[in-house]
């Protein structure tokens, strides 16, 4: 199902310099069946010896059968799956193949105020009092048993999310349990991490979380909460609930007291709201969509609920013509493609000094050739589906918006599968700040290549939007990494890499990226009386 | 700054001094590193573009040292990155074959005898003698003064001899010892010659030397196909890598090769992408397809399928060919083969099922 591939320099024109579209792709879902694994590589006539086919990569696919999915799975109070007091359940599908997956109970308010009043019990008379050694015991065992299960969490994820099993397998699932083995090691040591001598938990955190890394997001939200003290009822992503209700299988299994933790699985306009809202919660945790943060910020006014919010960003992927070139390639690739684009701190704005700007999008353009899409449990995918269908269309109407506003579109050619939720790799040359492209988070795998001509402009530009939660520099030049990092009104900054993450790494925005961090000793603070 | 330094000479220098530099350098001038497109359309014979280079000590460090850096972190990520791909199947027996046909046998010992080399050969025209399917190696690698031996006992086969050379492995001889040394292995039949660049003038910044001593080499090789070795384990940083690569290509290497053998680190996956990318580039700058030798310390046929994987997703399918790409191995050749026996047969063989060399 390969389509021609054009050659380079049909690609690229020289007298114009634009660079033009592929038009067999670009409108995004060419046939194709899934687990067909075509890499998005031009084919070269095969060389050598007679009869030898080109390397092409067998079907590695990850063994699915390691996960036991349920039909249908309840609610996770007090210790205990239970189905919701109102019966409502809904479905969660596959979003490489639009397969249903598993039927999740849709909490109600009723159910809310269950978990609510369990966690506060839990907090009052078991998990508050205990000592912080002991509190770090749960969590290290967490930590293990999320290792133990990591092939069956990262299957679970791939088929839930649509991404890659590599990217399950070595990021999502190794960071989650980082991040309960680092807070693990706070848990006895809070009077030494600087906030007084006798720091005190907040009380009931309530912890809504988004679709694009579900379980690293609840270890990210769980992990500090429960070291300091808190005890917590978290809302999954209505379209990713899996691994937050197997986290909840290894909670019991680590024989956490009931009530510590409570996953109410639902919608987040029903069971979200209501749990913000609910009087029984001290702490409001958020990472998701900046719309919805500056809702639950007008909600939560005048409550005395704390707050963290963790929301979108448009970062700034900037190139300077010293850089790493072949390096800064990988970057560039890593920093918007990695997990489809869905990462709120993708490098979504890649800024490349005009002097080299032909060279990186040669370069960039011969290396997503090689972006293998397709299958997400197949061990050599790149880049997997997109999580759900309102998502595609809002790529895909953002894209349209990039093409109309003049931006030159350029995707590999690749076949999609024809069923699931699919969007190709995707680069947006010509790209200027006023356009949509260049403002709005696309969240999807789609790069907007943008130049500048001084160190300056590359500030002004990078810092020109509503969002500021990341940004990566790319110079052999120390010194010029340290000023920019000073300017840069970005949380994150990354000196020649990009989408690295560290429980001891404290990660959060300015602006409308949100308020507060995670990660590190600062992310205690998020759950700290301070 | 450092691709300018690549693609253009800064106005005015160097003009008078090299009245040929100006125009020579045009090529390069726009061509912003290794933007295809456009070099395509100017691309000229290696030795015409790099003519002038290194007729002063300064014109050469320029290009050497503009060169783009290579972050360390990003490069060693991207090399572990593409070692997670997973060859199974079809996939594997081909990778595994390919491997085989790669294959530089080869023994550099002081206790090499005739009767070693001779039994080297053997395997190496029928690596399986039980299985006349698998193909031949590339080469048999030995010193100078085995040559005339390796040449009698692969006369017939497509197996091609290749001698190490100019004072192999230190290179610390003169040049005249080192040329006196290529004419040896010429002379008794070597189809391939694998050279050590000076690394001591290399690592005080004497680029000149070494590329004249490229240059040198090549010419005393006449027909036969040059390989340079960059003995990377003793160059250290990848920034070094990339120039010694460029520096044995612009002296007209045939392959570019990473280690003697004798030397801890030897082929790693890092350095072997760094090394593709350069080739990479260069071909793009120059039309010429160089290849690349990874040798010393790769004993298993997962570590060569690795090594694949990176050619394939660096160069691409081109240097998936053993006249662009090698491993310079000797025990690595039965660990293929008893893979490759494995993905036929469904099970493994015992080791004494392999003829050893």
């Amino acid at each position: 199902m390969t389509k021609s591939y054009p050659t380079q320099e049909s690609e690229h024109d020289l007298e114009t310099g634009s660079i033009k579209s592929d038009d067999a792709v670009g409108k995004g879902e060419g046939a194709g069946l899934i687990g067909q694994h075509e890499p998005c590589s031009p084919k070269l006539p095969a060389t050598g010896r007679a009869g030898q086919a080109v390397f092409e990569y067998a079907p590695a696919p990850e063994s699915r059968s390691i996960v036991h999915l349920q039909s249908s799975y309840g609610l996770f109070i007090d210790g205990a799956f239970v189905e919701p007091l109102d019966g409502k359940a809904y479905k969660t599908e596959n979003p490489a193949t639009e397969e249903l997956l598993a039927e999740i109970a849709a909490a109600g308010t009723a159910d809310v105020d269950l978990a609510v009043e369990a966690a506060g019990r839990a907090q009052k008379t078991v998990w508050g009092p205990m000592s912080g050694v002991e509190r770090a015991k749960y969590l290290f065992r967490i930590a293990r048993i999320i290792q133990e299960r990591s092939r069956e969490l990262a299957v679970l994820e791939s088929l839930d999310n649509g991404k890659p099993i590599r990217e399950s397998r070595d990021v999502d699932v190794p960071l989650a349990a980082a991040h309960f083995f680092y807070y693990a090691g706070w848990a006895d040591k809070l009077e030494y991490a600087g906030f007084g001598p006798d720091p005190q938990p907040l009380g009931v955190a309530g912890q809504v979380i988004p679709w694009n890394f579900p379980l690293m997001m609840a270890a990210w939200k769980l992990a500090p909460a429960l070291a300091a003290g808190n005890t917590c009822v978290l809302k999954p992503a209505t379209t990713t609930p899996l691994t937050a209700l197997l986290l909840a299988e290894i909670i019991q299994q680590a024989d956490l007291p009931p009530g510590v933790v409570n996953v109410l699985t639902g919608a987040g306009s029903v069971a979200g709201a209501a749990l913000v809202a609910h009087p029984g919660i001290d702490k409001v945790a958020f990472t998701g969509s900046t719309e919805i943060g500056k809702d639950l910020q007008r909600a939560l006014a005048g409550t005395g609920k704390h707050l963290t919010l963790e929301l979108g960003g448009k970062a700034a992927n900037i190139v300077f013509e010293d850089a790493p070139l072949d390096q800064a390639v990988e970057g560039i690739v890593n920093g918007i493609f990695f997990n489809q684009g869905e990462v709120c701190c993708a490098g979504s704005r890649l800024l490349v000094q005009e002097s080299i700007a032909e060279t990186v999008v040669e370069k960039l353009k011969r290396r997503l050739a090689t972006l293998r899409v397709g299958d997400p449990l197949d061990k050599n995918t790149d880049l997997g589906a997109i999580n759900n269908a309102a998502q595609l269309d809002k790529i895909r109407e953002l894209a349209a918006a990039g093409e109309a506003e003049g931006a030159v579109r350029w995707s590999p050619a690749c076949s999609l599968p024809e069923r699931g939720y699919w969007f190709p790799p995707t680069v947006f040359t010509g790209v200027s700040q006023a356009h949509r492209i260049a403002q709005e988070e696309i969240f999807g795998p789609v790069l907007s290549v943008l130049t500048f001509r001084t160190p300056e402009e590359a500030v002004a530009k990078a810092n020109n939007t509503v969002y500021g939660l990341s940004a990566g520099v790319w110079t052999e030049k120390g010194s010029r990494i340290l000023w920019m990092a000073g300017q840069l009104r970005a949380g994150v900054v990354w000196a020649n890499s990009f989408n690295r993450f560290d429980p001891s790494s404290p990660f959060g925005g300015y602006r409308e990226s949100g308020f507060g961090r995670e990660g590190g000793r600062p992310g205690l603070a998020a759950y700290l009386d301070v | 700054m450092q691709s300018e330094a690549m693609t253009t000479v800064p106005s005015g220098s160097g003009a008078p001094d090299h009245p040929d530099l100006e125009q020579s350098s045009r090529p390069l001038t726009g061509t912003a590193g290794a933007g295809s497109s456009i070099v395509r359309a100017t691309k000229r014979p290696v030795g015409e573009i790099f003519a002038e280079m290194g007729r002063s000590e300064s014109d050469l460090r320029r290009f050497l040292l503009g060169l783009p850096g290579v972050d360390q972190v990003g490069a060693e990520a991207r090399a572990a990155s593409l070692a997670t791909r997973s060859i199974k199947t079809t996939a594997k027996l081909w990778a595994l074959e390919m491997a085989v046909s790669m294959v530089d046998l080869t023994t550099l010992e002081g206790a090499d005898t005739p009767g070693k080399v001779m039994s080297l050969c053997a395997k190496a025209r029928r690596p399986d003698p039980g299985d006349p399917s698998v193909p031949p190696v590339a080469a048999v690698c030995v010193y100078p003064d085995l040559v005339p031996v390796a040449k009698r006992a692969l006369a017939g086969s497509s197996v091609k001899v290749a001698s190490v050379a100019t004072a192999f492995p230190s290179g610390r001889a003169s040049l005249g010892v080192k040329l006196a040394d290529v004419r040896d292995a010429v002379v008794a039949g070597a189809d391939e010659v694998d050279m050590v660049i000076d690394r001591g003038a290399f690592l005080s910044g004497r680029y000149g030397l070494v590329l004249d001593e490229v240059r040198a080499v090549k010419q005393a090789c006449g027909q036969a196909h040059l390989k340079v070795i960059l003995e990377t384990g003793e160059l250290d940083t990848y920034d070094n890598v990339r120039r010694a690569s460029y520096l044995a290509m612009v002296g007209g290497a045939d392959f570019i090769k990473t280690s003697t053998g004798k030397v801890s680190p030897a082929a790693t996956l890092p350095v072997a992408l760094v090394m593709l990318e350069a080739v990479r580039d260069f071909a793009e700058l120059t039309g010429a397809l160089v290849g690349v030798k990874v040798a010393g310390g790769i004993r298993n046929a997962k570590d060569a399928i690795r090594y694949l994987v990176i050619v394939n997703e660096t160069v691409g399918e081109a240097w998936l060919d053993p006249s662009l790409f090698r491993f310079g191995a000797s025990s690595l050749l039965n660990d293929l083969l008893m893979q490759r026996s494995k993905q036929l047969s469904g099970s493994y063989a015992g080791t004494e099922d392999f003829s050893i060399a």
